[in-house]
């Protein structure tokens, strides 16, 4: 399976290259509307053809990928690392702060997500930019998603903390941050690595499903989520092959983060 | 000559096959179970389709004409200022079950539909000012019915009152409509079947309706639908969307009916509420007619009917679609796509262009944001062509989608929005019926409801304007009054119109007698026509 990962690691950077630069690539604005050519088929001067209002479905492509594949990693950063703020200081803790705060993750984890997602999107000022409110969908994404993370390095803290090697640098005098930076967060790693590669497809995802119903990236920056719901009525799959093109990436995209991710399970 | 004559026969038979004939059961899909068989608390569409194909009605109107046309009653007549209907009823007609109908019927329907404790929603449009309604039978095929006050438009409101028997033992299922219930397997299918003491004939004598039954199946996935229709196990779809529509005219054009233009409207609005937490400027904004006609002259209307519609939809003129025959002012036009004209109305208020950003007379940049309804795609389409439009004279725009019920929140209760798009979806003809959108002190009034005075003067005179064409019965006096209200509206714009949608459906070629209309149900509106090809028929017998 290396060549399968080497070849998902290749995919993904020269994925990310091309999103990053964009602006040289495309050939036009992604928010441009050439109205005389609303869903033309491809050719020469829209590569993947247009969109139901003209705009060139290779710039959309281009645009929507960076602002998936930049903005899902940001999240699941930002869910990691609250994952790991509270999953390890609970199970450092232990005894009733441990049970409070875990109390605390199993009502989160219990809250609907989709509709706590529309509740706190609905909430926000009206008037930001659609980079912010990308910006912000993805935050809350972020600040949202820690909770099962936090379970699973809560679990191993406590493990660590009972482990031979943490009893034997106690007994040796070693304790407090200390213990922590010396011999917990060095066994961590693996695991909130893992959480990390296993939260990118999940929030990826998850916009695509709020693209779908509407309440993802507001327009007109694309995302994958908004380009995926040209393809919600049957309508308009037939005879236009180009425009599954944002699916293909967003399978290609979410394998190759499974086969990096288990890679990471595997380390851990 | 024998040969011959079998070459005759031959040939009429295979005309006959070929001609649509009676019988065979109509199919088609409804898109949620009725909640009610009972007409006077019909409000879904699932039941309100079940009310149109078995209730009988003293009226019906002609949806291809826009015109009442007897039914049930032979005569009408309204009068005392619009308090007093009087109906002169067929004789000897028969509910579904055998039972006799009389006026009895009628008074006891009345009486239904005007309860309180039912809270009927087809009596809420009678309602008109505090009292009792009396009927009087003066005989068995005569009843007055007086209302505590003028009710406008009061006999077309008749075209949606079932009449119930007040005597049957099988309560609101005694029907005396074409078809009767006859079988309802919950969340699955209706079955109805015709009614065999339906009082229509047709020119030549023989009892309507020509089908045997109609199956009307509960499908929620539209697709499914399409497909079915497509399959030929269903035989129409009353309504569908432009992108369906040009799929199916590209596989089956025979099979599309585009109607024309209906009266749903789609449209946008600015915040005016004195009291919302919008700073001062944008208030002034606003509520500036020269701000609001300057986006409006901004936005391409055209490229939005034919792009985001397929070009099935129409530039929006005002509060009357084009498709109402009578009631719409046809002196007014759309308003042209005129980016320069709308600097120029913005440069009275004191807009100026600087460096391609519209700034106000205080420097503030021109921003603000479009709420409407996430998942619906042709909304979403047109709040980023508005988008596009409108940056070309330097405004920012953020186009914002919420799910319905915070959208509502947003419009109703907080007053926490700056623009919003959404749509009305119109049935009825009458412009009474939008007294509870232009009255300003009407709840509906989006944007600036309830008000205890009306803000403008303008406002007002809409009032006054209203008030008088549903206090009169004079039809052209009525007329005038709301061309000057449509007047009013094309000059303020409070509402800006965008565009009004045609009404588009699908039809298979095996049903016949359609002519597809503007009014709802634009197909099956003359269910006891229609007929099905006998080879369609035979099939479903």
């Amino acid at each position: 399976m290396k060549w399968a990962r080497a070849a998902a690691v290749i995919f993904l950077v020269v994925l990310a290259l091309v999103c990053l630069l964009a602006d040289f690539l495309a050939p036009t604005s992604y928010a441009h509307q050439f109205r005389e050519v609303p869903d033309a088929a491809p050719s020469r001067h829209h590569l993947l053809g247009t969109d139901a209002l003209g705009r060139d479905r290779f710039t959309r492509v281009l645009y929507g990928s960076r602002v998936s594949l930049l903005l899902a990693p940001a999240a699941a950063l930002l869910a990691s690392l609250l994952a790991a703020l509270i999953g390890a200081g609970a199970g450092l803790a232990g005894g009733w702060v441990e049970r409070c705060i875990m109390a605390a993750t199993d009502l989160f984890l219990s809250l609907p997500w989709l509709f706590l997602l529309i509740t706190v999107r609905a909430l926000l000022p009206l008037n930001v930019s659609p980079m912010a409110s990308v910006t912000i969908t993805f935050a809350l994404l972020g600040c949202l998603g820690w909770a099962a993370a936090a379970r699973v390095i809560c679990a191993d803290t406590r493990a660590l903390c009972r482990s031979d090697f943490v009893l034997l640098a106690r007994a040796s005098g070693c304790d407090g941050f200390r213990l922590l930076w010396r011999h917990i967060v060095p066994n961590l790693k693996p695991i909130v690595y893992a959480q990390f590669w296993i939260s990118i497809p999940v929030f990826i995802l998850t916009e695509a499903n709020l693209g779908i119903l509407g309440l993802g990236v507001a327009e007109p920056l694309p995302s994958w989520g908004g380009l995926l719901r040209e393809l919600e009525s049957f309508s308009g799959l037939s005879g236009q092959p180009w425009i599954f093109v944002p699916l293909v990436l967003l399978i290609l995209v979410v394998s190759s983060f499974h086969l990096l991710m288990e890679n990471e399970e595997l380390t851990a | 000559m024998r040969l011959r004559l079998a070459s005759i026969v031959v040939l009429m038979l295979v005309a006959v096959n070929g001609m649509a004939q009676s019988g065979g059961e109509l199919r088609f899909c409804i898109h949620s179970e009725p909640k009610t068989f009972n007409p006077v608390l019909m409000s879904d569409d699932a039941s309100e389709t079940v009310r149109y194909l078995t209730g009988g009605v003293l009226m019906r109107l002609n949806r291809l004409t826009q015109n009442l046309q007897p039914e049930l009653a032979t005569s009408w007549k309204v009068s005392d200022g619009g308090k007093t209907i009087s109906f002169q009823l067929r004789d000897g007609l028969r509910f579904s079950d055998g039972t006799a109908f009389s006026a009895e019927d009628v008074a006891f329907t009345v009486q239904q539909l005007m309860d309180p404790n039912l809270h009927s929603p087809t009596g809420d449009e009678f309602r008109s000012g505090d009292g009792k309604v009396e009927t009087r039978v003066l005989s068995q095929n005569r009843i007055v019915v007086t209302f505590p006050a003028p009710v406008a438009g009061l006999d077309k409101l008749f075209d949606q009152v079932a009449i119930m028997s007040a005597k049957s033992p099988q309560k609101e299922m005694a029907v005396l409509g074409p078809f009767y219930v006859a079988e309802n397997k919950a969340g699955s299918y209706l079955i109805l079947k015709r009614n065999p003491n339906y009082w229509k004939h047709d020119s030549s004598g023989r009892q309507l309706p020509y089908l045997d039954s109609v199956r009307l199946d509960i499908q929620q996935n539209r697709d499914l639908e399409m497909l079915r229709l497509v399959r030929g196990d269903i035989d129409f779809i009353n309504s569908v969307d432009a992108e369906y529509f040009d799929k199916i005219s590209t596989e089956k054009a025979s099979v599309a009916h585009d109607a024309g233009v209906s009266l749903d409207s789609e449209f946008m609005w600015f915040n005016q509420v004195p009291t919302s937490s919008l700073p001062a400027y944008k208030k002034a904004w606003f509520t500036s007619t020269n701000f609001r006609r300057a986006i409006s002259e901004s936005i391409n209307r055209e490229d939005m009917a034919r792009i985001a519609f397929r070009g099935h939809a129409q530039p929006g003129v005002g509060p009357i679609s084009p498709g109402n025959k009578f009631w719409f002012n046809s002196k007014l036009q759309a308003h042209p796509f005129d980016q320069k004209s709308a600097l120029a109305r913005m440069a009275q208020d004191g807009f100026r262009l600087q460096n391609g950003v519209l700034r106000d007379r205080d420097g503030h940049a021109v921003e603000f944001s479009l709420i409407t309804n996430s998942g619906n795609k042709y909304r979403e389409r047109m709040a980023t062509m508005i988008q596009q439009d409108l940056s070309g004279i330097g405004i920012k725009l953020n186009v914002v989608t919420l799910d319905f019920p915070s959208l509502i929140e947003r419009m109703t209760r907080t007053f926490d929005y700056e623009a919003c798009l959404l749509g009305l979806v119109n049935n009825d003809l009458d412009p009474s019926s939008q007294m509870n959108v232009w009255l300003s002190s009407a709840e509906n009034h989006q944007w600036n409801p309830s008000q205890k005075t009306p803000a403008t003067a303008w406002e007002a005179e809409i009032d006054q304007l209203m008030h008088a064409q549903a206090s009169t019965l004079d039809q052209k006096k009525r007329k005038q009054c709301v061309d000057k209200v449509q007047e009013i509206v094309w000059q303020q714009e409070p509402f800006i119109y965008l565009v009004n949608k045609d009404a588009l459906s699908a039809v298979s070629p095996a049903l016949q007698n359609v002519q597809p209309v503007v009014l709802r149900p634009q197909v099956y509106w003359n269910i006891d026509q229609l007929q099905l090809t006998s080879a369609v028929a035979k099939n479903r017998q």
